[in-house]
């Protein structure tokens, strides 16, 4: 067996796979007409990355032949081989992908120039004909393409051919100017708490997006600062996990005390937006970590989501407005938040219990099904003599805290309630993961019938899941109900229950820091169903951009954007195991499936 | 080394049905503390559902279901696994993406005695050395013969007083079936009564005491293993058509 891998090791990976080049080059060529064609370029040409040289509009189609060709030259070395040497050919086949993404843009334009289907295309128009050919003749508009198509796909290509530690350099610097350029209100609110308007004024332009010598400073910065901190961290980051254990967790128990505090007086140094971007985000994260507890947890694919996060919002509605038609107790909200609570949860006792009986796709439609006739229950002229129909109930009143008010106008009481809310959600998430329930649920994810036999009481157990979900959904509902001060049934569509579910499967199922980044990044960036994000200019791409992030997910990281931790390290166990059995150092004494 | 006296685990007259289909009839039989007993059977002559019955998956329609002399019939499967009955399902069925060791928590998971838990554990470990050199390892990275062992004792972490087993040779390579019967034979040495469904007749009964043989929900043999081993009918009527599995 060694002699048999020591041979492998001289067998060189084959060279440049051309014809998947040419696929390449073809899948470049339809994502850029069809990102043309969605409206992108059109659509987003008003938000400027670096003012006046380069606009999202023309980035949305830019990163197709650099990304794709760096894709698709990227090799698989299979165990036991060496990779081989890069050379020009490697060049070539970017520079082919590069040309083809090129390609279908000018075969666009020719077309859009001679033909009119603009019937069922609406962005087939003039002035997508004119962006693409930078307002110049055909000729000239398509060469420029050719041109950059094939720069930047030999520049993708490179990516391979470069020596690896530059290419990660160039890859901090390209994603740094766009971060700083996309987090733009953000980073203008927090230095503004700081009083450093000198330095966003240097750095952005009046009306949106970088300076070229805003765009240059952070590039340098980019550049110099791993080289000056990056080693240094990374021997801190040694020292600690060379600690021993009991030290370690007193470290960390610091840095966790200390990002809270950080986190507890981050809402005063920032402005408006940005407290209502991450109060928004905060509601989300809420609710995705209740959805976490049911999907990712107890594997009960609830599609129906939204039905608590209503129940709560208009309970917490009916108990405090003045407004309610017709129950009006005007409680105040903490008061009202035990009502929510106990409310929802037996709510989602109710909704739970035949739903439970169900397993798989049948389980999901139903859910399905709930979430839209809670919602239609609260449109209903049948009980719109207590939830208002479609006008809703206004005039909630904010949340009394003693010192002030916690209400929509002031999103910084906003985000400091939904940040206690946060904390305590993560706690009970974290402690219930690790608990006996939540082994249970993960019993029941993995196979219900074993689990049964096990001795774990699968009815009870799932609807304590189900009742667990619904109430951290009512926190996100009543804090959703006092923020916005009015309530309505649009505000509960199906969408919703969607996006929570995409926001739990980008960050990582099953996982509490994995559900926060993928509500920072989904809700945040993109936006929520209504909740305009740092990147207002994509709503209309949102629900686009959300599908294709979700497909994606799916085929290449299904673990989600934040992996879980133990899985990684069995990830990498396997690994190991492999080696040693290929090496001849384990016998596993069994040749039959390894299942 | 029987105790005539109580029966660990008792089926009275029990008779099943799945829908409108009926499936057991009449169905009679007891394990007593420290018995090897196996259930044979072709296909669909109900093994698996007698198996069910008796741990509470499936409810009969008229009978009795006894456990350690009390009358279980109506009452949950977590019930039953609190008081000594538990099962190891067909084709092992670990929680494939839960590590060994989680699985193994969870064949405790009705116990709170956290140091007999830990006695447990070890005790697993001296019977399978090979689980404790996985016991992190995700458990469907393991290989068939591996599973075999986490499935038994996940199921031994109940601390059980009869073990019920759905088809423990099925889908194992026929060098492991040898080596899983030995396996299975440990298990009962240590005074855990035992009883196994199974195809493999002749394997089965070469380590078993008794057997019952079951043709489309009847028993119609119940006997000693030396003598079911011998009986011409058992030979015509199921090893003829089921050969050695």
């Amino acid at each position: 067996m060694t002699a048999t891998s020591e041979n492998l090791s001289m067998v060189e990976t084959p060279g440049v796979a051309w014809r998947k080049q040419i696929r390449f080059a073809l899948i470049g060529a339809l994502s850029s007409a069809f990102i043309a064609l969605a409206g992108m370029p059109v659509g987003l040409d008003g938000r400027s990355i670096i003012q006046p040289v380069l606009s999202m509009g023309f980035l949305s189609l830019l990163w197709v032949p650099f990304v794709l060709a760096t894709i698709a030259g990227s090799e698989v070395v299979l165990e036991g081989m060496t990779a081989r040497t890069r050379d020009s050919k490697d060049l070539l086949a970017g520079g082919i992908v590069g040309l083809g993404s090129a390609g279908g843009l000018v075969l666009l334009m020719v077309l859009i120039q001679n033909f009119n289907l603009r019937d069922p295309l609406v962005n087939w128009s003039p002035q997508l004909l004119n962006l693409l050919s930078f307002n110049r003749s055909l000729a000239v508009g398509g060469l420029l393409w050719v041109l950059l198509g094939l720069i930047l796909g030999v520049f993708g290509g490179a990516m391979h051919v470069l020596p690896k530690k530059l290419c990660s350099r160039i890859r901090t610097v390209v994603l740094s100017v766009f971060a700083v350029s996309v987090l733009e209100t953000f980073l203008t609110d927090l230095l503004e708490g700081f009083r450093l308007e000198v330095l966003t004024d240097f750095v952005y332009y009046k009306r949106g997006g970088l300076e070229v010598g805003g765009a240059l400073l952070v590039a340098a910065l980019a550049l110099l600062i791993p080289l000056l901190v990056g080693t240094r961290i990374r021997d801190v980051k040694k020292q600690v996990v060379d600690l021993p254990a009991e030290e370690r967790k007193r470290v960390n128990l610091i840095l966790l005390a200390v990002s809270a505090a950080l986190l507890l007086v981050l809402p005063f140094f920032l402005g408006k937006i940005a407290n209502e971007l991450l109060a928004n985000v905060g509601l989300f994260v809420l609710l995705a970590l209740g959805l976490n507890v049911v999907v990712g947890l107890a594997g009960i694919l609830d599609l129906g989501y939204v039905a608590f996060f209503a129940v709560g919002g208009y309970t917490t509605a009916v108990l405090t407005s003045p407004n309610s038609p017709g129950f009006s107790p005007e409680l105040p909200w903490p008061i009202a938040l035990i009502v929510v609570v106990v409310l929802t949860g037996i709510v989602g006792l109710f909704i739970g219990a035949p739903v439970i009986r169900m397993r798989g796709d049948y389980l999901a439609i139903v859910t399905l099904g709930f979430g839209e006739i809670i919602r239609l229950l609260f449109l209903s002229d049948w009980l719109s003599g207590w939830f208002g129909g479609a006008q809703g109930i206004t005039n909630i009143p904010g949340v009394d805290v003693g010192i002030g008010t916690v209400k929509g106008t002031d999103p910084r009481s906003v985000f400091l309630l939904v940040l206690v809310f946060c904390a305590i959600a993560i706690y009970v998430s974290w402690r219930l993961e690790n608990s006996r329930l939540g082994r249970a649920w993960m019993a029941i994810r993995e196979d219900e019938d074993v689990a049964e036999a096990m001795g774990v009481n699968t009815t009870n157990t799932k609807l304590m899941a189900f009742v667990v979900g619904a109430v951290l959904a009512s926190f996100s509902g009543a804090i959703f109900s006092a923020k916005v001060g009015s309530i309505f049934p649009t505000s509960f569509l199906m969408l919703v229950s969607i996006i929570i579910l995409v926001v739990v499967i980008v960050g990582g199922m099953g996982n509490i820091a994995g559900v926060i980044v993928g509500a920072l990044v989904l809700i945040g960036v993109l936006g929520g169903p209504k909740q305009p994000g740092l990147l207002q200019e994509f709503s209309q791409f949102k629900l686009l951009i959300y599908g294709a992030l979700l497909v994606w997910m799916m085929l290449k990281r299904p673990e989600g954007l934040v992996p879980n931790v133990r899985r990684t390290r069995e990830l990498h166990q396997d690994e190991f195991l492999q080696d040693a059995w290929l090496k001849g150092e384990i016998d596993t004494g069994d040749q039959e499936e390894l299942s | 080394m029987n105790n005539p006296a109580v029966p660990l685990l008792e089926l009275r007259d029990v008779n099943t049905h799945y829908g409108a289909v009926h499936i057991l009839k009449d169905v009679d039989l007891a394990i007593y503390p420290g018995e090897l007993v196996c259930l044979l059977g072709g296909n669909a002559s109900g093994k698996s559902t007698t198996l069910k019955t008796l741990l509470g998956m499936v409810t009969p329609t008229t009978g009795e279901v006894v456990l350690d002399g009390e009358v279980v019939t109506h009452q949950s499967t977590s019930y039953r696994v609190e008081r000594g009955a538990t099962m190891v399902p067909e084709n092992r069925r670990l929680f494939k993406r839960l590590s060994v060791r989680e699985n193994l928590e969870l064949g405790a998971y009705l116990r709170t005695d956290r140091d007999g838990i830990a006695n447990d554990l070890e005790r697993i470990f001296e019977l399978f050395p090979r689980v404790k050199e996985r016991i992190n390892q995700k458990s469907g990275t393991l290989s068939g013969g591996e599973q075999q062992m986490v499935a038994m004792g996940r199921a031994l972490m109940s601390n059980p007083r009869v073990l019920l087993m759905d088809e423990p040779s099925m889908g194992l390579a026929p060098a492991l079936v040898q080596a899983n019967f030995e396996l299975i034979q440990q298990i009962h040495e240590e005074g855990v009564a035992i009883f196994m469904v199974e195809q493999n007749a002749n394997m089965a009964l070469s380590i078993a005491d008794r057997g019952w043989v079951l043709q489309t929900g009847r028993v119609v043999l119940d006997d000693s293993a030396e003598a079911l081993l011998a009986n011409p009918d058992l030979r015509a009527s199921y090893l003829g058509e089921a050969g050695q599995g």
